[in-house]
């Protein structure tokens, strides 16, 4: 129990030198409203952070080879701190870029942007960039099989790479990182195709429910609570295998019945967020001013209520994109979802995964399956970025 | 007795928008001793309620108190530990909210809510306080004192609310009471009494209080002595009395004139000549209840049409059904003659382009997402068909006529407004559809007097260029003695008594008029005891003195 007396003793420790800290501040400082307002879990909480971060150096300046045995954690978290300040760096250079290039518009924009929103930014465009134009930047095919599988990520011989496949081959021998950058393409597209599809239908019958009331309000709200009522999952898997009978019959490409089928259950949780947000604001005397001159029920959606519902919207988005992105993952991992060859992130994920394993001896091999799960960390990290600006811009204009 | 209680010397706060550190109130004094009553009066913004949060070393979120210092008792809170503070607050200083209703918990009944402080603060056993609040209720002349404090707070009305906060703030029998605002959001009949038994009480237990209000007449009735502050500064401060009768500042004898603007009257209207709207005997009710019976009154072309009552008298629901958002469930309305289709979605483009309506709450009645030019630029499209350039002169054209400078504020958003102009842009936009004929719900209410007589005037000053004719819904008679030409008192969905303003203003009166117009606070000091005196409810604290 060693290790329980060591946390104790150390929060007991943080706790000590926060109340000393606060209390020196206010002493020293004469007063000031910082120290002077400060709660003693903030104290405790600089204290902390204090302690995490040499800790965080120290660990980051650990030996990463032990007599010959790879320190895996040392290596992985090498990797996160240098990628996290790569990204900064990008990120800042990108806005600076952003404040010196471009219209009076869209220098104004970089100039009030945060640097979070600046990264998150710069890699839904790189993402936008590489989805678009996948066929001209990745080296092989999506589908191409190579004699050699299993290749280790890296590309240095020594350590079982391959300089022609930067990142790799999976398992039956295809270039992974001409199928990350394909992924691009399927993935987000088809979710981003498939989130903007469950917006439309859901905000549009939101609104229509929270204006019109009464009978409509009824008939939609039941059905979407019967809907929801169906662990989503399951249903998906369900109106897929319909789908698939029907998509062999009508000769129509599968994934467009995916689009529909997750875009339908998902609207569903749109339309709720939807009516909820736009019973608030059908109560305001705009509306009514806007019914009493006589404005039809399209005016009063998208021209009165929609711009006083985007804060929620866009915040339902962000997180809406990253659900639908892991449904997508899911049903192609249980077989129904993206067909193969083409290449997905999930199925990408779920193909590698046993390489995930080495990870304590070999951590280049095991990076193979990281890849992917990281290219769909990062995008979801980004959008929530951009979201969380979107909506601290526009709640600032309110007031 | 004349013993200093609360001292603030040099009192500066600053507000953080926009990650900046703008200052509120810059540098203000104040002396206060036992049992004085002090007034605290501006317009909004002018720092009155930081003030008063401030003198319990509080500040809102986001506001800071960057220097100076609040001495009460001696201690200065300012610097005070949460722990001093925190035995201060609620036993030596309480607080009263300018909204009880939002200030009380819903989910805990009022006796628990008011027995809170003092068992926190250990001052008595909670069976006691109950039998305190009790004999508090019954001082402030609650209705039921016995039981009133078993229900919670949506089961008592608005005044007997802010009565039972009174009571609240009283439990710990604190040195000193901050009232914000505690009458402004009641009906002048229900604002009566909370002001006498706030008076009241205040006097028997030999408390001190700041009482902030924009009111000038209610914080005449209320203070000892009274200052007047603007933007964050102090403007003056004297004795009540030689306040009211020689007001030394420019802008204290701006607030003090504000009453004063009434229209001169116009002629009589000609027999016979048809009313622009007139309502024929219109009931109507919300699902089963009936809230209008037999309403029936006629509106001239070029007059002002003043519906007068206390709140849930059916004035707006009078509006309501003339605009055709509820239907009447019996009788019509004419319009020039003719009738009107009794829902608004029935009503031709031109039959809703005449009748337009302006909104209490500016802030409520713009898009917050539109530009000014938008806003107004709608329905002028909407109903001219005007497009590009044309739309836009239209759109100046109503923006000067507002008296507001067109190119300044076109492409700004409301949120980028002072209320008065916010509520001028909501008078652009009724213009703008070119009617003959606005309601005008409340249009002041929710406006500083200066403010609010700027409003009065334009609106006036339109009238007769234009022609209008206006139905003007308030409670407030100073605003009906300024703009009406003829009344309409209400009363529970009923019309008591309506005719021509000079007459209404003579007695005799119905009843319930004359209870309406003796309610309205006026300037002299004594008003409050004169009139109680009158009504033959004097002292209400003598019955229940023999009992503590």
């Amino acid at each position: 129990m060693s290790w329980l007396m060591n946390l104790i003793f150390l929060l007991i420790a943080t706790a000590v030198v926060a109340w000393v800290f606060r209390f020196a501040g206010q002493k020293l400082s004469g007063y000031k409203p910082f120290f002077r307002d400060m709660p003693f879990a903030v104290a405790f909480g600089y204290v902390a952070g204090l302690l995490v971060l040499i800790g965080a150096v120290s660990y980051y300046f650990r030996p990463v080879d032990v007599n010959g045995v790879p320190a895996a954690g040392v290596i992985f978290f090498r990797w996160a701190v240098q990628g996290f300040i790569g990204f900064a760096i990008a990120a800042y250079l990108f806005r600076l870029f952003g404040r010196t290039v471009g219209t009076p518009g869209t220098r104004k924009l970089f100039r009030a942007m945060p640097l979070t929103a600046a990264f998150g930014v710069l890699v839904i465009l790189l993402y936008a960039l590489v989805s678009i134009f996948a066929g001209s930047i990745a080296p092989h095919g999506q589908e191409e099989i190579f004699a050699n599988a299993n290749i280790v990520p890296g590309g240095n011989p020594m350590m079982g790479g391959d300089p022609n496949f930067p990142l790799g081959t999976d398992q039956i021998g295809r270039d992974i990182y001409s199928r990350l950058i394909y992924g691009a393409q399927n993935t987000v597209g088809i979710a981003f195709a498939t989130t903007c599809l469950a917006f439309f239908v859901g905000g549009s019958l939101g609104f229509l429910a929270a204006i019109v009331g009464g009978w409509l309000d009824q008939i939609l709200s039941r059905t979407v609570d019967v809907l929801m009522a169906i662990p989503a999952l399951i249903f998906a898997l369900l109106l897929m295998t319909i789908a698939s009978v029907w998509s062999n019959q009508l000769g129509i490409d599968r994934t467009l019945f995916m689009i529909l089928i997750i875009a339908m259950i998902d609207s569903t949780r749109v339309y709720r967020l939807a009516r909820a947000v736009g019973q608030n604001i059908v109560v305001m005397d705009y509306i009514e001013a806007a019914k009493l001159r006589g404005e039809g029920m399209g005016y009063l959606i998208f021209k009165e209520i929609l711009p006083n519902a985007t804060a929620p919207l866009l915040a339902e988005f962000g997180l809406r994109f990253c659900f639908v992105f892991l449904t997508i993952a899911s049903l192609s991992f249980l077989g129904v979802g993206i067909q193969p060859p083409l290449a997905d992130w999930g199925t990408m994920v779920k193909d590698l995964s046993q390489f995930i394993n080495f990870a304590a001896f070999a951590p280049n091999v095991a990076t193979a399956p990281l890849l992917a799960a990281g290219a769909i960390a990062l995008l979801t990290v980004a959008v929530n970025f951009v979201v969380d600006w979107m909506l601290h811009k526009s709640s600032g204009l309110k007031d | 007795m004349t013993q200093q209680l609360l001292k603030i010397r040099g009192l500066k706060i600053e507000g953080k928008s926009d990650e900046v550190w703008n200052p509120i109130v810059n540098g203000i004094d104040l002396d206060l001793k036992k049992g004085e009553v002090l007034g605290l009066i501006g317009e909004s913004g002018a720092g009155k309620s930081t003030v008063g949060l401030a003198a319990m070393g509080f500040t809102r979120d986001g506001c800071r108190i960057s220097g100076g210092t609040v001495e009460f008792d001696g201690v200065d809170l300012v610097t005070a530990s949460a722990a001093v503070k925190r035995n201060m607050l609620g036993k030596r200083i309480a607080y009263v909210a300018q909204s009880a209703a939002a200030s009380f918990n819903p989910a805990h009944r009022l006796i628990d809510q008011h027995t809170e402080a003092p068992t926190q603060h250990r001052l008595r056993p909670r069976a006691e306080s109950e039998l305190d609040g009790i004999e508090l209720y019954r001082r402030l002349r609650l209705p039921n004192p016995d039981h009133i404090g078993f229900r919670y707070p949506h089961q008592v009305s608005g005044g007997q609310l802010q009565r039972a906060m009174t009571a609240m703030a009283m439990s710990c029998r604190p040195d000193l009471i901050i009232f914000d605002e505690p009458t402004t959001a009641l009906d002048v009949t229900t604002q009566i009494e909370v002001l006498a038994a706030i008076r009241d009480i205040v006097e028997q237990f030999d408390t001190a209080a700041i009482y902030i209000t924009h009111d000038l007449a209610v914080v005449a009735q209320m203070a000892n002595r009274i200052k007047v502050l603007l933007r964050g500064d102090e403007v003056e401060e004297a004795e009540t009395r030689a306040m009211l009768s020689a007001p030394r500042e420019d802008y204290t004898k701006s607030l003090w004139a504000v009453r004063s603007f009434q229209r001169p009257a116009k002629p009589a209207i000609s027999t016979g000549a048809t009313p622009i709207v007139s309502l024929k005997d219109v009931s109507a009710s919300y699902g089963k209840s009936p809230v209008l019976f037999d309403v029936a009154f006629d509106i001239h072309a070029g007059r002002t049409v003043a519906v007068v009552g206390e709140s849930g008298s059916g004035k707006s629901t009078t509006a309501r059904c003339i605009t055709g958002l509820l239907p009447p469930s019996q009788g019509h309305i004419e319009f020039n003659g003719e009738a009107l289709p009794l829902d608004y979605r029935k009503r031709s483009k031109d039959q809703l382009r005449q009748v337009q309506m302006i909104y209490q709450m500016a802030d409520t009645a713009l898009n917050p997402r539109s530009s000014i030019g938008d806003i107004i630029g709608r329905p002028v499209q909407f109903y001219t068909g005007l497009t590009g350039s044309a739309k836009r002169k239209r759109v100046e054209e109503l923006l000067a006529q507002i008296e507001l400078e067109p190119g300044q504020y076109i492409d700004r958003l409301p949120s980028e407004l002072s209320g008065g102009q916010k509520q001028r842009i909501g008078i652009a936009r009724a213009l703008a559809a070119d009617p003959q004929f606005i309601i005008c719900d409340e249009v002041t209410s929710a406006l500083d007097q200066l403010v609010a007589e700027g409003i009065l005037k334009l609106l006036a000053q339109l009238q007769d260029d234009l022609g209008l004719s206006y139905m003007f819904i308030t409670h407030d008679l100073a605003t009906v003695r300024a703009i009406s030409d003829e009344v309409v008192v209400m009363k529970d969905g009923n019309v008591v008594e309506q005719g021509p303003k000079a007459e209404m203003f003579q007695p005799p009166h119905h009843p319930y008029t004359d209870l309406l117009l003796s309610s309205v606070p006026e300037m002299d000091p004594d008003w409050l005891t004169n009139l109680l005196n009158g009504r033959g409810v004097d002292n209400i604290g003598d019955a229940a003195v023999g009992k503590m």
